[in-house]
């Protein structure tokens, strides 16, 4: 069992890294899709006691939401909107995957730090939680398009997500579906934003809404 | 000391092959028979028996580089180990060696191309320098997540100490490291996608570019030393991947030269199935195996 937690701790950190690596808006999709899955699968693993149906809904209810529903309205918000790729993000993709690699040692020292390693003990959870949790943060920051920094926020749920799992094994099962709920509506409405955004100026690109400031 | 000196020779023999399984499958994918699976002994052979032309102004370094090229990989193959047969020399840090051996043999790879003084060559020498320096963090740091795991820095133990138990307990590092360091062995052997050995448009070469001025002998010692790097990594590769080790030498050996065709024919598809990542990208690429590398630490350490 500690193999597996291990492997979807890993898949989640090189889901990560992959992100910051690659450029084009569909495969940035499929890799926060397969991120999702694998952040769904957390629960279910790291499940030790009580009954078995509730991790298991948690995590089918996650996978679904954020391996099929999230990357199918968002590609149909970049198919709507017609970019391809992310073009000259703010920070290059090789600087991303240096910057990456060190958020996930910030997080360490800082799991370390906090003295919060001993709450999931033998597992790296907290702080692949907490490099996530940087990461879409960082994401958000440093990609112009809107879809792209969409992205960045379903990663950082992802990250809080997989901290909560960890630190907090006993959060009502109801708690947890209404983040959910939430992370749905706010997908929802910013690729709906999206849509109108690129119908009203014909580019998705968020530098320049600056300029709409009165 | 016969069995300590079986793995160097062999590899020294055995290398060429893997470039003709590489290109038989590759004719596999393109629907063609392909050279048989002695061409690159024959053509080793046919630039033995050629001369070689060289440049008025050349110097020795240039005809030195194919020479050291060759000894410089053929030296750090003497430090491989093969399964739990240690290597012929074997000591703690030994690991450091095996890199810079082959760094020094492309130094002077490098150096015999700027010594043709042709800005084409100082290009290609350039770009080679440039994608090594960045895949050099990526092979050290895969090599120090499994030093970690094994508690030893020298390379015999460490392959020695992969065993099916191992991969249990430290499995998802250890399929991180392996898959870096494949990325490694894509990279430093200039294959798709990183490089393209076949190809001779000028403005994407790497590798190739460096050994344009080269015929006769030079060229022959120079594919024989990529050959045997290629064999180097592929064996480094193999001895982490393929947990065998049974103590029974022709076991341990049909698994490794098994291994061994598994990795040949790997490479073989992903040149098939992959096109050449733009120049540009090519660091990223090199770079996410270096991350990768980096998620193993964590994972060994923490």
């Amino acid at each position: 069992m500690g193999n597996l937690i291990d492997g979807v701790t890993a898949l989640l950190l090189i889901t990560n890294l992959m992100l910051l690596g690659s450029s084009f808006l569909s495969s940035c999709i499929r890799i926060v899709a397969l991120q999702g899955v694998a952040v769904g699968l957390l629960p279910i693993l790291m499940h030790e006691r009580g009954p078995l149906w509730r991790p298991l809904l948690l995590g089918v209810a996650v996978m679904i939401l954020k391996g099929g529903v999230f990357p199918f309205v968002l590609s149909r918000a970049m198919r709507e909107a017609d970019v391809r790729r992310e073009v000259e993000p703010f920070v290059g993709a090789t600087l991303s995957i240096v910057c990456g690699v060190l958020a996930l040692m910030l997080s360490m020292w800082l799991a370390a730090r906090l003295g919060l390693s001993a709450i999931a003990p033998g597992t790296l959870i907290v702080p692949a939680g907490l490099a996530t949790m940087l990461i879409g943060l960082f994401v958000i920051a440093s990609r112009r398009k809107a879809v792209t920094q969409v992205l960045g926020y379903i990663v950082m749920e992802n990250g809080i997500f997989a901290l909560g799992v960890a630190l907090a094994g006993g959060i009502p099962l109801l708690v947890e579906l209404g983040i959910l709920l939430d992370a749905f509506v706010a997908v929802f409405i910013m690729s709906i934003a999206t849509y109108h955004i690129n119908r009203e100026f014909d580019h998705i690109d968020v530098d320049q809404l600056n300029k709409l400031k009165g | 000391m016969i069995r300590a000196l079986l793995p160097p020779a062999v590899g020294l023999a055995a290398s060429p092959l893997l470039f003709a399984v590489i290109n038989r499958t590759k004719a596999f994918f393109a629907g063609r028979r392909g050279p048989p699976l002695l061409q690159p002994y024959f053509d080793l052979w046919k630039l033995l028996q050629k001369g070689a032309t060289y440049s008025r102004t050349t110097t020795w370094v240039f005809r030195a580089g194919p020479v050291v090229g060759l000894a410089c990989s053929a030296t750090a193959l003497l430090l491989l180990p093969w399964g739990n047969l240690p290597a012929l020399v074997a000591f703690p840090g030994d690991f450091v060696l095996f890199a810079y051996l082959l760094s020094v043999g492309r130094f002077f790879t490098v150096l015999a191309a700027l010594d043709t003084g042709s800005s084409f060559e100082g290009m290609g020498a350039s770009r080679e320098v440039f994608f090594s320096a960045l895949s050099e963090p990526a092979l050290f740091l895969g090599l120090a997540a499994v030093a970690v795991r094994t508690r030893t820095l020298c390379l015999s133990e460490m392959v020695g100490a992969i065993s099916p138990s191992a991969w249990a307990a430290e499995g998802p590092s250890l399929v991180l490291v392996c898959a870096a360091l494949f990325a490694v062995l894509l990279a430093e052997n200039a294959r798709i996608p990183v490089d393209d050995p076949t190809t001779h448009l000028e403005l994407t070469m790497i590798h190739e570019v460096m050994v344009l001025d080269h015929s006769g002998p030079d060229l022959a010692f120079i594919q024989w030393g990529a050959a045997v790097k290629l064999w180097l990594f592929g064996s480094l590769l193999v001895g982490l991947a393929v947990p065998v080790r049974t103590g029974d030498a022709w076991l341990d050996g049909a698994a490794f030269a098994a291994g061994m065709l598994a990795v040949a024919v790997l490479v073989g598809v992903v040149e098939s199935c992959m096109a050449r990542v733009r120049l540009v990208r090519v660091p990223v690429l090199i770079l996410g195996a270096a991350a990768l590398t980096v998620v193993a630490l964590v994972l060994v350490v923490r």
